[in-house]
């Protein structure tokens, strides 16, 4: 077993403390008067301005997990791992054409989810359904990632227990982790994540900027730490410094397919309507860039750890490793706060956008529709409850690679709900039972694609690409069944308007799509105590 | 804003064209990978590939912005030009 590394635990211990006591102060946090309802406690009273929006979304998006699997994937293969770069710069116009138009219909109508406005939109409980349901299915390992970051912190510090340990001793540290998470994500609501963000995101700057300089000086410049990589990868002969030409249209189509769909899951979703205008999210997609630089200077640290001559059975131990060997060890304790609380950040949106989804488009949709909001918000904090349970199980009981296989799955899953989402947002020519087919179908292929990779090491689920169909070239499964998903979607649309199948009733007008707040029928913002921009 | 407008400003203007292409742009240069997928000319160290990507994360924003404050402007002069019409 490791030597427990005192110092850095008690700088971990003491910042997990200090955002444990945020955490449920946040529920104090410009409280607004009415706290049932879940606009409150699942939106934050949707009353975030600029600055908070810009921490809650960072603090969603760039998550623990890609801290530690980032540079993992550099540390393992090189370039192929720098396509989080490509991804994270394709989000941003993407985001600025079409989340405007979702905030303000949802505005207008009082959506939470996305199921939501499908709903709205098409008049299709059946669509809604498709789209909570994939949502869900596509959080719930995103979660359990988490769980697998904080773990890989805890291993490296030593606490973690090795592989003779009691189970319950071995987990312990992270059932406490967890109790309380879930603790605070039940009293506040939305409004923890958003003020633990502030916390979170400070400390990954700092030691991101003490890395990216400090590391190399003690390495011998980026000079010699690609000179090191590159050797590995030559001797290896595994990965490199340049994707090699066959490795291209993998690169491409992962940064697309990335990029299509990072803001179809919940949790972006629940971070952007919680903020209080258009203009926030439009001004957001200006300053958010800040977070692909900081991912950028992060992945190098994969190169380090190579450099450093770090040697781990683990991939996703590299980066906290060469923390503890590089930092003095309050330092690495640091490092590993901002590993850890940037776990309890995404994982507590994360369980909060699924419940929701849960509470409105299965609950109220199906089971029972006369639900009060108080009613909504009871059943969406258990709820929460429930999928971080979920998670953690998942996360004991069945070996990492597993939940790691159903994240890759859960991308291509959720990019199947584009077409409904982003293709309603713009247009209402789609068919509501061509977009479900175009769903069933791009849900099946990705699904059957992906179980289909295999390595000699893994049988099934060992990447994420395959060859796309007819082109030939290795591409990401999830824009392959996409594209086919939209093909479907585009024909039987044809179709179904020439046998004059039914349309269901739309429910928004054109011009709730650019509505504003303060336009005539927004619903009037929340009452704050101190405004913060 | 009643329906009925008479003289609509177009939906295509060149100001609209402009931000199309600040929005684009990154797609065309972010996906064609083989343009930037080499080692030289090195950078403090830093190989072409890792550096100019990084370098187009600050182009991307710059564009980003751009194509933001002209939005402004072209929302600015739609509600002037409407706010005319209905009084």
């Amino acid at each position: 077993m490791k030597d427990v590394n005192v110092v850095a635990l008690c700088v971990f211990v003491f910042f997990f403390l200090a955002v444990t006591v945020m955490g449920f102060l946040a529920a104090k946090w410009r409280k607004a008067e009415n706290e049932n309802s879940l606009d409150e406690w699942g939106l934050g009273g949707r009353s975030f301005g600029t600055w908070v929006t810009w921490f809650l979304l960072g603090g969603d998006l760039y998550t623990a997990y890609t801290f530690v699997a980032v540079p993992a994937a550099i540390y393992a293969a090189g370039a192929a791992g720098f396509f989080a770069v490509p991804y994270t710069i394709l989000v941003y116009p993407l985001i600025f054409t079409f989340l405007p138009r979702l905030w303000s219909v949802s505005h207008k109508h009082g959506y939470v989810t996305t199921s939501d406005f499908v709903r709205g939109r098409f008049g299709s409980k059946g669509l809604s359904l498709a789209v909570a349901v994939t949502g869900i299915l596509a959080t719930m390992p995103y979660i359990a990632l988490q769980l697998v970051g904080i773990q890989a912190v805890l291993d490296v510090m030593g606490v973690g227990g090795g592989e003779d340990t009691h189970w319950f001793i071995k987990d312990l540290p992270l059932l406490i982790a967890f109790g309380v998470l879930a603790a605070y994500t039940y009293s506040s609501g939305l409004r923890a994540p958003a003020l633990i963000a502030f916390v979170k995101d400070t400390l990954i700057y700092i030691v991101i900027a003490v890395a990216i300089i400090y590391i190399p000086i003690k390495l011998g410049g980026f000079d010699a730490i690609f000179d090191a990589a590159n050797e590995k990868f030559t001797a290896n002969k595994v990965g490199g410094l340049v994707p090699a030409e066959a490795g291209q249209w993998t690169y491409a189509t992962l940064a697309l397919g990335s990029a299509l769909a990072l803001f179809m899951y919940p949790h972006s979703i629940t971070a952007t309507l919680s903020s209080k205008s258009r203009e926030v999210i439009r001004r957001n997609t200006t300053i958010l860039p800040l977070y692909s630089l900081m991912l950028g200077l992060l992945a190098l640290l994969g190169f380090m750890a190579i450099a450093a001559g770090i040697k781990v059975q683990n991939g996703q131990l590299a980066i906290p490793q060469l923390f503890e060997d590089m930092f003095p060890a309050w330092f690495a304790g640091i490092a590993f706060a901002a590993i850890g609380i940037g776990a309890l950040v995404p994982a507590a949106i994360m369980s909060i956008a699924a419940a929701n989804l849960f509470t409105r488009n299965i609950y109220k949709d199906f089971i029972k529709p006369e639900a009060t909001p108080e009613q909504e918000t009871k059943v969406s904090k258990l709820v929460s409850l429930l999928v971080k349970v979920g998670a953690l199980v998942f996360v004991l009981t069945m070996d990492k690679t597993v939940a790691i296989n159903f994240q890759l799955l859960g991308g291509i899953w959720i990019l199947q709900t584009f077409p409904a989402l982003v293709g309603g947002l713009f247009t209402r020519w789609f068919h509501r039972w061509a977009l479900l087919a175009g769903w069933a179908v791009g849900m099946a292929y990705g699904t059957i694609a992906a179980y289909n990779v295999s390595t000699p090491k893994q049988a099934h689920f060992a990447g994420s690409s395959a060859e796309i169909p007819g082109i030939g070239e290795i591409g990401y499964i999830g824009l392959t069944a996409f594209l086919l998903n939209l093909a479907v979607t585009v024909v039987l649309t044809f179709v179904l308007k020439a046998l004059k199948a039914p349309e269901g009733v739309d429910e928004t007008a054109p011009s709730d799509y650019t509505a504003d707040a303060g336009d005539a029928g927004v619903r009037p913002l929340p009452k704050v105590g101190a405004d913060t921009h | 804003m009643s329906e009925t407008t008479t003289g609509k400003p177009p939906v295509v203007t060149p100001l609209r064209v402009v931000i199309a292409l600040c929005l684009i742009a990154p797609f065309v240069a972010m996906l064609w990978v083989g343009s930037y997928a080499k080692v030289d000319p090195l950078l403090a160290g830093i190989p072409f590939f890792y550096w100019y990507q990084m370098l187009w994360v600050l182009v991307s924003t710059l564009l980003t912005v751009i194509a933001y404050k002209l939005w402004q402007r072209d929302q600015r002069a739609r509600r002037v030009r409407e706010g005319g019409e209905e009084r």
